[in-house]
C-alpha cells in the first residue's frame, strides 16, 4: 500500500477498510477480466454491502483494479493514472496477464507484468478470474490493513 | 443571544452536526432503499460516515496550473452556506416566531451558493470533464430556479405577504398547513417536489455529475478533505431541502408528523430516481421551462385570484 507520508492511524484504517472505492483500469487487456469485474459490480454479488463502489475518477479511488498485461501504448497511461490516484491506495492485479503477462509472454508489445511498473498489493490469478475470486482478492487486500 | 449559544446553534444543534447526521442518514436511506429495489442487501447504516471518515484521511491533490485558492476554497464556501441555511431553517421550525423578516429570501439566496460552488470548483479544476460538468450545472440552475421562485411567491401571496420563515410556520400552526389552503398551493407543492431532485442532482436530473458520461463532473479532480466537504454539502442539502418543503407547505418540521412527511418525500424521490433514466441537458431545460414553468405560472395566477 502506498501511503505517501505518515502511517494511517486507526480511524483512517477503519475508514479505508469499510469504504474502499474502486477504479477500474484496463492496461491492455483482452477485456475478459474487465467483463468479470463488471460482473462483480452487479446486484448478484452486491459488493456495495462492503462499501465498495465504482468511481469514475482515479482521484476518488482507494483500490486500483488493474487488468491486462502492460503494453507499450498503455505504459505512460498506467503510470499517469497511478500518480493521479490519491494516497493511500492499494493496487490489485487482476488476471494472469497482470500477474505475469499470461499468454502474451514474449510478445513484441509487452512491457512487463504489472509489478514491474507499479507496486502491487494483491494478485488475483485466473484467465479470467471468477467474480468470487476477485472478491476474495479484494477482501484479502482489505485484511492487510 | 450570547456568543456561546450562537456557536452551539451553528455547529452542534441545529446547525452542522445535527443536519449532517440527518443528511448522512438520508443518504444511507437512499442507498439502502435503492439496494432493496434492486433485490440487493445494500450498505450498513454507518456507510456514509465511513465514506466521510475515509475521505478526510486521503491526500489532497491540487492540479498543476489550476488556481489553487479557488480550487481549495470552493467546497468550503458551499459547505458554509449550507450550514447557515440549516441553522436558519431549523430555527424557524423549532422556535416559530423568531427569525427576521426576509429570512425566506436569505435562505433562497444562500441555497444558490452550493451549486455555484460546484460550478466554480469544476471550472477551477483545469479538466475538460469538470468544465463540462460545471457548464451543465449552470444550465440546470437556469432551468430549475425560476419555477421554484414563482412557487414560493405563490405561497407568499396566499398567506398575505409573510416573508419570514418563522412567521410562516406560526401562521400555519394557527390555521391549517399551506398545502390545504387551495389549488394554487397544491400546484406550488408539486413544483417544489420537482425542484428538490434537480437541486440535489439526483433522480433523472443528475446531469452535472453524470457518472458514466462525465467521469465525475465538476468533482473529477477533487480528493481528500475538499471532496469530503462536497459530499457533506450534498448530504446536508438532502436533509435541508425536504425540511424546507415541509416548513413551507406542511407546517412545522419539528413535529412527529414531520418525520413521516420527511420519510415520505425521501421515499418518493428515491423511487423516481430508481425508475427513470437520466435526462439530457436539453430535455431537462425543455422540461423546466415548459410544463413546470407553465404550471407554476398557473399557480401564481390562481393565488392572485384567491384560489
Amino acid at each position: 500500500m502506498d501511503i505517501y507520508g505518515k502511517q494511517p492511524g486507526k480511524l483512517a484504517r477503519w475508514g479505508l477498510k469499510k469504504s474502499p472505492w474502486a477504479f477500474h483500469l484496463n492496461a491492455g487487456s483482452c477485456n475478459n477480466c474487465d467483463i468479470e469485474i463488471l460482473d462483480v459490480l452487479t446486484p448478484k454479488y452486491d459488493v456495495e454491502r462492503f462499501g465498495i463502489t465504482l468511481v469514475g475518477s482515479p482521484r476518488h479511488a482507494d483500490v486500483l483494479l488493474v487488468t491486462g498485461v502492460v503494453t507499450m501504448q498503455t505504459l505512460p497511461r498506467v503510470l499517469r493514472v497511478y500518480e493521479q490516484t490519491a494516497r493511500p491506495c492499494l493496487v490489485v492485479a487482476i488476471g494472469a496477464c497482470a500477474c505475469s503477462t499470461g499468454i502474451f509472454d514474449g510478445s513484441y508489445h509487452v512491457v512487463g507484468p504489472l509489478d514491474k511498473i507499479i507496486p502491487v498489493d494483491v494478485y488475483v490469478p485466473g484467465c479470467p478470474p471468477k467474480p468470487e475470486a476477485i472478491i476474495d482478492g479484494v477482501v484479502k487486500c482489505l485484511a492487510k490493513l | 443571544m450570547s456568543w456561546l449559544m450562537l456557536v452551539i446553534a451553528v455547529v452542534v444543534f441545529p446547525g452542522f452536526l445535527f443536519t449532517a447526521a440527518l443528511g448522512l442518514f438520508s443518504s444511507w436511506l437512499d442507498r439502502k432503499l435503492s439496494a432493496r429495489l434492486q433485490w440487493r442487501v445494500g450498505p450498513p447504516w454507518y456507510q456514509p460516515i465511513a465514506d466521510v471518515v475515509k475521505l478526510m484521511n486521503k491526500e489532497t491533490v491540487v492540479v498543476e496550473g489550476s488556481p489553487r485558492f479557488t480550487f481549495l476554497s470552493a467546497p468550503f464556501i458551499g459547505f458554509a452556506a449550507v450550514v447557515v441555511v440549516a441553522t436558519i431553517l431549523w430555527r424557524a421550525s423549532i422556535q416559530p416566531g423568531t427569525g427576521f423578516v426576509g429570512d425566506l429570501i436569505a435562505v433562497l439566496y444562500l441555497l444558490y451558493i452550493p451549486s455555484v460552488a460546484m460550478i466554480v470548483g469544476g471550472s477551477a479544476s483545469r479538466n475538460p470533464y469538470a468544465a463540462l460538468g460545471a457548464s451543465r450545472e449552470m444550465k440546470l440552475m437556469l432551468a430549475y430556479e425560476v419555477s421554484f421562485l414563482i412557487a414560493v411567491f405563490t405561497l407568499v401571496i396566499k398567506n398575505g405577504g409573510i416573508l419570514s420563515l418563522g412567521d410562516m410556520v406560526a401562521y400555519q400552526q394557527s390555521g391549517s398547513p399551506m398545502i390545504a389552503q387551495g389549488l394554487s398551493c397544491i400546484i406550488a407543492f408539486v413544483v417544489s417536489l420537482v425542484y428538490v431532485p434537480a437541486k440535489l442532482g439526483i433522480g433523472p436530473f443528475d446531469i452535472a455529475e453524470a457518472e458514466c458520461e462525465l467521469i465525475a463532473g465538476p468533482y473529477t479532480e477533487y480528493s481528500g478533505p475538499p471532496f469530503a466537504a462536497f459530499k457533506l454539502t450534498k448530504a446536508m442539502l438532502s436533509c435541508i431541502l425536504p425540511v424546507l418543503v415541509i416548513t413551507l407547505f406542511l407546517s412545522s418540521a419539528w413535529t412527529p408528523w414531520a418525520v413521516l412527511w420527511y420519510a415520505l418525500i425521501l421515499v418518493v424521490l428515491v423511487l423516481i430516481k430508481n425508475t427513470n433514466p437520466r435526462l439530457r441537458i436539453d430535455q431537462a431545460l425543455r422540461f423546466f421551462w415548459g410544463p413546470v414553468l407553465i404550471l407554476s405560472l398557473v399557480g401564481i395566477v390562481l393565488a392572485t385570484v384567491g384560489l
